[in-house]
């Protein structure tokens, strides 16, 4: 186990560990325009960057270290690195292929020169980089062309090659942990564990992973079609440091679902779910004390080991959350029988 | 079989190539959707886990495996299970891996190589997150003996776990299960040999499992069923006791235990256990008896077959079966009328099932996403019967433009609906991601498109979809928009969108209705009626949405009341009317009847459709025509015997508004004031607009003189209480509510004949104005004349002033109730704006300051004012 594995397993057996909320949400607020995204760097881009977030680390490095610097007040021991769509495959739209290496980076630099600044202030209470790999904009499980659901517009090696050159970036950034998240086709996650895991080897680093999917309706099922179980089979082979649900829901309509991963997760648990649903207009509802009512309630029924938000949080609720966490204890890891865990669009178990 | 059976894992064995000559030959003519027919069946006939393999000397194999993983991804009933890939060759079983998102097991790798392969296999296994069979299989060979088995295994077991970290649960040996009864005497004892090494195995090596693939023992009795059931139930049952816990067999190839026959049984187990020297002969002597009686292969339940046409249909669309959608579809086709009809009925009420079990999380999308292609299968067969009825006519049902929004990347949405959309036989012309709102209009343009589809996931989007409407205004596009995605919604699209685009603007939560809404769009029939009809209920959708929440901020009264709306006053020419005062209007009702909207007559009667169409309806126009008949009846005695008479009171009076009030003056002495009419003000942000109230409307009192404002009561029931009276006394309710239906109906024909009058004549603003009745109807002429009680003037005892100002009751015996209902109840009243920018709004939720102040100029309490403005306070 590495050090920084320990040092996050001795602060998780003693207290339930926070993560960040959303970096879009944060973003939004800050109502940029084109010029902005472009920044000096790309003010002579051949085509649109408003709406290309990621980028951000590059232009506009401040807008982003201060997002950070908030949620580590509001309290949050694990932030997220601005790259959930810092891929070639999800660059391509912006024709930015070419920059996912720097964007990675610089985003991995920001959220680590953050992330030890306010280390700094209390050495005792250490604060942690997750290197954010994202789901990409394609799905490697789903026909995009109902003609012939035989298509695929990616597939796995695609993936893995674009995953590895974000994980070494992110490594090259000094992030302590990769953490994959808002997972909806697990094909892809598996593709990126896969990219992570060949990188550790050929880096010869190994740090902690944490695995995050999203159920994304009332199905309860991935948006590849799996169910919450069928989804951790997929994935425990990765031997996360956690494994968690994020995005997609509220924490009302999530719980049902991390109740069932807190049952069945011999690693610990995270959840970050949206601030509510969006309403009618796209915006999140939910309000900081009415999230933190519903992660309270997790915290005391010994669902969870790591909280945060997802879409629509801010740090307020990160910090109403952080009120009502204190004190509780996190999550015991649950003994699991040693058995054959396969899955299908559903678990099997032998 | 037996209790232990049900934790042996049967592993299907259909869809090996190797095993099956039928799938052999599906796969070799690429017949893939039978192939997965078979995969299917196997899940349905209880296989668990589901063994693919495709190595065969004339076949592509690992093509042939890529494609069957990835069609069966597609296939929620068969992706279900678990995959077991299945191949001698490694790049086919990597190639495999590569396509399952579940936990798939690899059959298999072995140390017939050596030790580096077949760590470097395992090693690979284990980062693609599967497990994994393992030969008894070495350097030297293939095990046979238990002795060897057990070694083998045992080695194998202690290299993955000790050097890999290979989960042990996950791992799964074969000690090869080899034919027993060829006649060769060393082959007498391999079923011994197995049974006892997997004791062994289970026994040694923690948390393992054993497995075998069944069919091998029998081999030697190809052609004779019943003895190899009998020999594969034998075998299992007693490899199952040693721990055997996992087989590939087929389900419909075994006996049951117990109910083999004596004879037969005793005799397989000799061989099978190896009891006897003699014990193979035995079995071949006995097995000619026993020829023949093959058991019939396990069917699919098709009950659901035996239900009417259009039920087959539905199950065929919900569970995506294609298999007899072709006999169904013709079936329904030689039933109905016209072909259209079968799409436009029973595969529709179908796909509505499907959309319905969607929403309620009932299905999935790739389950819809299947439905969709079973939908296409059908219209595809339906097609050319239906280009014959039309011939002459072009191919496609109409073509529509698809783009996610400048700004967003998401795809997969707007992907499926323009899948479902090509299925039901529209071009689609998909410009793909970030597309600019010109670029969508130009190609609309370019490609005479019937409509434009929007789509878009995170909520900056809305905005574009915003903006794209009002450049589609802006440059002059009739065709309807369409709007989809996650974060859209009715309510958006009501209250954001639509109001941007004089043109159809509909909302479409989900694939599976995105057909029917495109549908009835592009026909000619039925696009205008639906377009009322959306627009009525976006109307519907936005007063609901402003009463409940108002998404836009709350702002204070003060500067609702800065955000008036307001003119340039100083050079408004004040429409002086012709008639100044009150006056009590009679018409012979022959002369409202040009007037009558009889729309909304038949939907009295839950009869949806616009008149005159609705006469000539294909579902509804015999009844509709009837019905119209019998109204045109009682309205000609109803007329001809004076049984309804209409009356109206009307008045313009001199007024100027004062903030939220106006002053109304009197006609003869025009610096009395006679009456305050009070109006609420709409108090939500409005960033681009006014912050309305009907005062606006009218000259602010002070700088520049006097304007005008009109009012009216009209009924067309004076009479009607009686005559739906003694229709209810003969028993004959169709009749009495057909009286009160057509009072209404000439009541409201009233209202709009007196606007016109008031507007032509007696105030005389729109001398010229000439309209027909469908004009009339769309409201498409200067001024309005909101009703007190409605969404611009919500507070209904403001009636009371209508009455005062017109004195209605003593005059024409209108009354108002306690709560400020009409008597008679065909009536309408309200006020008239002559102003050429005064429009219709709704006020919706008011703040506590507008409410303290409203409360104050009625003279109220707070509690009056809330009573009388409830809806308007409550979120």
């Amino acid at each position: 186990m590495t050090d920084t594995a320990k040092l996050l397993h001795q602060h998780a057996a003693k207290r339930i560990l926070l993560l960040d909320g959303a970096m879009g949400t944060m973003i939004q607020t800050h109502k940029l325009d084109e010029a902005d995204y472009r920044g000096e760097q790309y003010k002579d881009w051949h085509c649109d960057l408003k709406g290309n977030n990621d980028l951000l680390a590059v232009t506009q490095p401040k807008i982003i270290k201060d997002i950070h610097l908030a949620y580590l007040h509001a309290g949050a021991d694990i932030i997220e690195t601005n790259t959930f769509n810092a891929t070639t495959i999800s660059m391509a739209d912006y024709d930015m292929q070419d920059e996912v290496e720097l964007i990675n980076l610089c985003a991995a630099k920001l959220a680590r020169e953050a992330a030890d600044e306010v280390t700094a202030l209390n050495p005792q209470r250490p604060r942690f980089v997750a290197g954010v790999l994202g789901p990409t904009s394609r799905t490697a499980s789903i026909s995009p062309d109902v003609n012939d659901p035989g298509y695929r517009n990616v597939d796995f090696d695609e993936l893995v090659t674009t995953y590895k050159q974000a994980t070494k970036a992110l490594i090259k950034g000094k992030v302590d942990i990769i953490l994959l998240e808002t997972i909806f086709d697990t094909l892809n996650a598996k593709a990126a564990a896969f990219a992570v895991d060949e990188v550790f080897e050929e880096l010869d680093v190994r740090l902690p992973v944490m695995v995050s999917g999203t159920i994304t309706d009332a199905s309860g099922r991935t948006l590849s079609g799996q169910t919450t179980e069928a989804f951790y089979y997929s994935l425990r082979h990765v031997n996360p440091i956690a494994f968690g649900l994020n995005c997609a829901l509220g924490p009302d309509l999530l719980r049902q679902y991390v109740a069932e991963l807190s049952r069945v997760s011999e690693f610990l648990v995270s959840a970050h779910p949206n601030a509510g649903l969006p309403n009618e207009f796209g915006e999140y509802d939910m309000q900081p004390d009415e999230m933190a009512e519903h992660v309270k309630e997790w915290a005391r029924s010994g669902l969870v080991n790591i909280v945060g938000g997802c879409c629509g949080s801010t740090p307020e609720h990160i910090k109403a959350i952080s009120d009502v966490i204190d004190g509780v204890s996190p999550r015991k890891l649950p003994q699991i029988d040693v058995k054959l865990r396969l899955s299908g669009l559903e678990p099997f178990v032998h | 079989m037996t209790a232990e059976f049900s934790t042996f894992v049967n592993v299907g064995e259909r869809t090996n190539v190797t095993g099956s000559a039928m799938f052999k030959r599906l796969i070799l003519s690429e017949d893939y959707e039978a192939a997965l027919d078979v995969a299917r069946q196997q899940v349905e006939n209880g296989a668990q886990v589901i063994d693919i393999n495709m190595d065969e000397a004339m076949l592509d194999s690992q093509a042939a495996m890529v494609r069957f993983l990835k069609l069966i991804a597609s296939e929620p009933d068969i992706s279900r299970v678990p995959i077991m890939i299945d191949s001698s060759k490694w790049s086919i079983i990597e190639a495999g891996l590569k396509c399952v998102q579940g936990k798939a097991i690899v059959n298999s790798i072995s140390l017939k190589e050596g030790e580096a392969p077949f760590l470097e296999q395992a090693k690979k296994i284990k980062r693609y997150g599967a497990a994994t069979v393992v030969m008894a299989f070495d350097e030297k060979g293939q095990a046979d003996t238990q002795a060897r088995k057990f070694e083998i295994c045992k080695r194998s077991y202690e290299l993955l776990v000790n050097k890999l970290n290979f989960p042990p649960e996950d791992i799964i040996f074969d000690p090869n299960i080899f034919a027993v009864a060829t006649g060769i005497e060393e082959h007498n004892n391999y079923a011994v040999d197995f049974i006892e090494a997997t004791r062994q195995i289970r026994q040694e090596l923690p948390h393992c499992h054993v497995s075998g693939g069944l069919s091998n023992i029998s081999f030697s009795f190809r052609g004779n069923n019943p003895v190899r059931e009998a020999m594969h139930s034998v075998f299992l049952y007693y490899a199952i006791r040693a721990g055997m816990d996992m087989g590939i067999v087929n389900a419909g190839q075994l006996e049951v235990y117990d109910q083999i026959p004596k004879e037969l049984k005793d005799a397989v187990e000799d061989v099978i256990l190896n009891r006897h020297p003699d014990a193979t002969d035995k079995l071949l002597e006995l097995a000619p008896k026993y020829q023949g009686d093959g058991k019939a292969a396990a069917v699919e339940d098709l009950s659901w077959r035996e239900q009417s046409v259009n039920k087959r249909l539905e199950h065929a669309l919900v569970k995506g079966i294609t298999e007899y959608i072709l006999d169904d579809t013709e079936e329904a086709r030689a039933n109905a009328q016209k072909p259209l009809h079968v799409i436009e009925g029973p595969l529709m009420d179908g796909m509505n099932v499907v959309g319905d079990l969607f929403g309620e999380g009932k299905m999935f999308l790739p389950q819809v996403v299947k439905s969709a292609r079973v939908m296409k299968k059908a219209v595809a067969y339906l097609q050319p019967y239906i280009e014959a009825e039309k011939s002459g006519k072009s191919q496609s049902n109409g073509k529509i433009i698809m783009a996610t929004v400048k700004g967003d990347v998401h795809d997969i949405g707007k992907n499926i609906v323009g899948v479902v959309l090509q299925c039901n036989n529209f071009e689609v012309v998909d410009l793909g991601v970030m597309v600019p709102a010109a670029k969508i209009i130009q190609t609309a343009i370019d490609e005479k498109a019937d409509m434009i589809g929007l789509s878009g996931l995170i909520t900056p989007s809305l905005d574009e979809m915003v903006n794209v409407a009002q450049e589609m205004q802006r440059l002059g596009l009739d065709i309807p928009l369409l709007i989809g995605g996650a974060t859209t919604s009715k309510a958006h699209t009501a209250v954001k969108i639509e109001l941007n685009y004089d043109h159809p603007v509909v909302y479409v939560p989900n694939a599976s209705r995105a057909v029917g809404v495109c549908q009835k769009l592009i026909s000619k029939d039925a696009r205008e009626e639906y377009a009322i009809q959306i627009k009525k209920e976006y109307e519907v959708v936005r007063e609901q949405h402003a009463r409940k929440r108002p998404r836009t901020k709350a702002i204070g009264f003060a500067q609702a009341r800065d955000n008036r709306f307001t003119c340039d006053w100083q050079n408004y020419e004040v429409p002086v009317p012709n008639f100044l005062g009150v006056k009590t209007i009679s018409v012979d009702l022959n002369t409202l009847r040009p007037y009558i909207d009889w729309t909304p007559f038949f939907l009295t009667w839950s009869l949806a459709g616009k008149y005159p169409r609705i006469l000539t309806d294909e579902v509804v126009g015999e009844e509709a025509t009837s019905l119209f008949a019998d109204a045109n009846k009682m309205l000609d005695d109803v007329i001809r015997n004076a049984k309804l008479q209409a009356k109206a009171r009307v008045g313009i009076f001199p007024a100027n508004s004062v903030n939220e009030d106006i002053k109304v003056f009197s006609p003869e002495s025009p610096d009395t004031v006679i009456g305050i009419a009070h109006h609420c003000r709409q108090q939500t942000e409005k960033p681009k607009g006014f912050n309305y109230c009907l005062s606006d409307f009218v000259m602010p009192e002070g700088r520049y003189g006097r304007d005008y404002m009109g009012a009216f009561a009209v009924t067309a029931g004076i009479g009607e209480d009686e005559l739906a009276a003694a229709f209810e006394k003969d028993g004959d309710d169709y009749n009495s509510i057909m009286s009160k239906a057509i009072a209404d109906r000439l009541a409201e024909a009233f209202a709009e004949y007196l606007h016109e009058r008031v507007r032509k004549e007696l105030w005389g603003y729109a001398k010229d104005e000439k309209l027909d009745n469908n004009a009339l109807i769309s409201e498409k002429y200067q001024g309005i004349r909101p009703a007190p009680g409605y969404a611009a003037c919500p507070e209904h005892t403001e009636k009371q002033l209508i009455w005062d100002l017109l004195d209605v009751e003593n005059s024409i015996g209108m009354k108002l109730t306690e709560s400020y209902a009409m008597w008679p109840g065909a009536a309408v009243s309200g006020w008239y704006f002559a102003h050429p920018e005064s429009r219709y709004f709704a006020v919706a939720k008011i703040q506590q300051d507008q409410l303290q102040d409203y409360a104050q100029r009625k003279g109220w309490t707070i509690e009056q004012a809330e009573k009388w403005l409830m809806p308007n306070l409550q979120d």
